[in-house]
């Protein structure tokens, strides 16, 4: 479904060419749930915005369903069906929770429909369909309703940037079972995970690790997790944080 | 009234038929309709070009609608509207001018509207400007409001100027007596070669006494705007003025938020913001399949909603 070959990405820095990126190649097969992990600052949420056409890589090709779309801009590939979550939600003066997942969407979505979206990541719908998606709404909230966008689009792909960076515990716990569901009716879609947390790499089909801009490891998940488990690659919170005592 | 006439008053009044309750419509400098109620009482003026209009006390729920159309290019106008409302009303009072200009003469209308407020009054008031037409004559649009609000009343005022007006000037007064309340929510864009300035003076004359006015802007093209609004307090009472603004393409502007404290238990604020859209929004809904230009569509037109 979503080949990355020779992925290079630099930029120009003070000190010269900076390269983020070297020669990344991987593959997110159809119907498979992949997770990129690996240290702070190694590019990972790069080539999440290089899939996303946010970016655009130095030298490589990005290919979606037999098709070339390094060249496409981002509105291209979210049209052919390519979805982001981005790390940091973005705030809008005035545009509501209903008007983001309509826009999502693609077309005029019932209340219903909107409220179900929510419903899906653990927001009580009507407390929030009108709400700004503005600075009241607090980081956890702001995730969540970035995760709800990607939802109401049910594209065949989605990628999802650290979505467990910035929220609270309890939003946490009902992330992962977000994510849980989602694995559950994956049938004709692919999604791509950009995590350290264990529970998230505990779901994937395959982990790929990132480290200084090239893939170190990657492969099904029970050749490559146990390597990671007490490693910057895969954070856990001690059992009754995370829900499992 | 013609086809274009009726079309300006849907884009000022939102009004597809005559209203309910009060009205006065004015089209061309001359009445096209008006009607009193039992508690709204509509007359004209028999010194200079306008009306009175009285609301008894005790009046609720009750509204009065006084669009002005002007279609004709070259028609140049300063109406006076007097607004008297009694104690303890609630009412709702819609005005707007829609300017319609296919001709090469400039056409103008400068309404000058007074509202005397009765205690314990409560008075919300929209105001839209809008202009069309393709000719090479501008539409000028200068309204002058003036507030006298007596205690504890409360008055929502509503102005909104989206499109097609070259040039305005608006200039807002209040008079705030003890335990009154005025906000104030504006929305201007500004596009081609347009020109707004937009002015408020707000005296806080009586303790208790508090005003809110909250400017949202938009600057396109060459256009420019300028936000000058001044809150005094005079009196233990609470002010806050606010401007957030986008600014594109060369559009300018010069928010000027200013405060004036005469007593030492005033308490005032004011905050200004300018700046472009942020790259990040445009991003995010390009994300969801927006174009660049649908993308900066939709945050415009949340942030003036």
């Amino acid at each position: 479904m979503l080949e990355l070959r020779n992925i290079r990405y630099g930029v120009d820095g003070e000190a010269g060419r900076v390269d983020i990126l070297n020669d990344v190649s991987f593959t997110v097969p159809e119907g498979k749930f992949v997770v990129i992990t690996g240290p702070n600052g190694g590019g990972k949420s790069t080539i999440a915005k290089i899939i996303a056409g946010v970016y655009v890589p130095t030298g490589g090709t990005i290919r979606f369903d037999g098709e070339d779309v390094t060249a496409l801009s981002i509105t291209e590939r979210a049209r052919r069906g390519i979805s982001y979550a981005l790390q940091q939600p973005v705030k809008f003066k005035g545009i509501q929770v209903i008007d983001l997942l309509r826009i999502a969407a693609g077309r005029q979505l019932s209340v219903a429909e909107s409220c179900d979206c929510l419903s899906r990541v653990g927001l009580c719908a009507r407390d929030y369909i009108n709400r700004e998606v503005n600075a009241s709404l607090s980081g956890g909230e702001l995730k969540r309703i970035e995760i709800a966008t990607i939802l109401a689009r049910s594209t065949r792909l989605s990628v999802f940037d650290e979505p467990e960076a910035g929220i609270d515990l309890w939003s946490f716990q009902s992330l992962i079972r977000v994510f849980q569901d989602m694995r559950a009716s994956i049938a004709g879609s692919s999604i791509l995970v950009i995590s350290h947390q264990e529970r998230i790499l505990e779901i994937a089909d395959e982990i790929i690790v990132v480290a200084e801009g090239r893939i170190e490891r990657q492969g099904p998940r029970e050749d490559v997790l146990p390597a990671l488990i007490g490693t910057a690659s895969a954070i856990t919170g001690c059992d009754r944080l995370t829900g499992r005592s | 009234m013609n086809d274009i006439q009726k079309r300006i008053l849907l884009e000022v009044a939102d009004l597809h038929k005559v209203p309910e309750g009060a009205y006065n419509i004015r089209s061309d400098g001359q009445s096209a309709g008006r009607r009193s109620t039992e508690h709204i009482e509509i007359t004209s003026k028999t010194d200079v070009s306008g009306i009175d209009v009285r609301i008894a006390p005790g009046t609720r729920n009750e509204s009065v609608h006084i669009p002005v159309v002007l279609s004709q290019s070259g028609l140049k106008e300063t109406v006076y509207n007097d607004f008297y409302i009694g104690e303890d009303c609630d009412v709702l009072i819609v005005a707007g001018c829609g300017i319609h200009n296919c001709g090469n003469q400039d056409s103008q209308h400068d309404g000058v509207h007074r509202f005397f407020v009765g205690r314990g009054a409560k008075v919300r008031y929209v105001e839209k400007h809008y202009g069309e037409g393709d000719g090479l004559g501008k539409r000028l649009l200068n309204p002058v409001t003036e507030v006298y609000q007596e205690p504890d009343s409360t008055v929502e005022m509503e102005m909104v100027q989206i499109r097609g007006v070259d040039s305005t000037k608006r200039v807002t007064t209040a008079e705030l007596a003890e335990g009154s309340r005025l906000l104030v929510k504006e929305r201007l864009m500004t596009h081609g070669r347009q020109n707004a300035v937009s002015v408020y003076r707000v005296a806080l004359n009586g303790a208790g006494s508090s005003a809110d006015v909250v400017n949202r802007s938009v600057a396109r093209d060459e256009s420019y705007q300028e936000f000058d609004a001044c809150i005094s307090g005079n009196a233990p009472c609470h002010g806050h003025t606010e401007c957030d603004s986008i600014i594109m393409d060369q559009g300018r502007i010069l928010a000027e938020p200013k405060l004036e404290a005469n007593d030492v238990d005033a308490e005032l604020i004011h905050e200004a913001a300018i700046g472009k859209i942020a790259g990040e929004q445009l991003v995010k809904l390009m994300t969801l399949g927006l174009t660049e230009a649908e993308a900066e569509e939709q945050i415009i037109n949340g942030f003036l909603k």
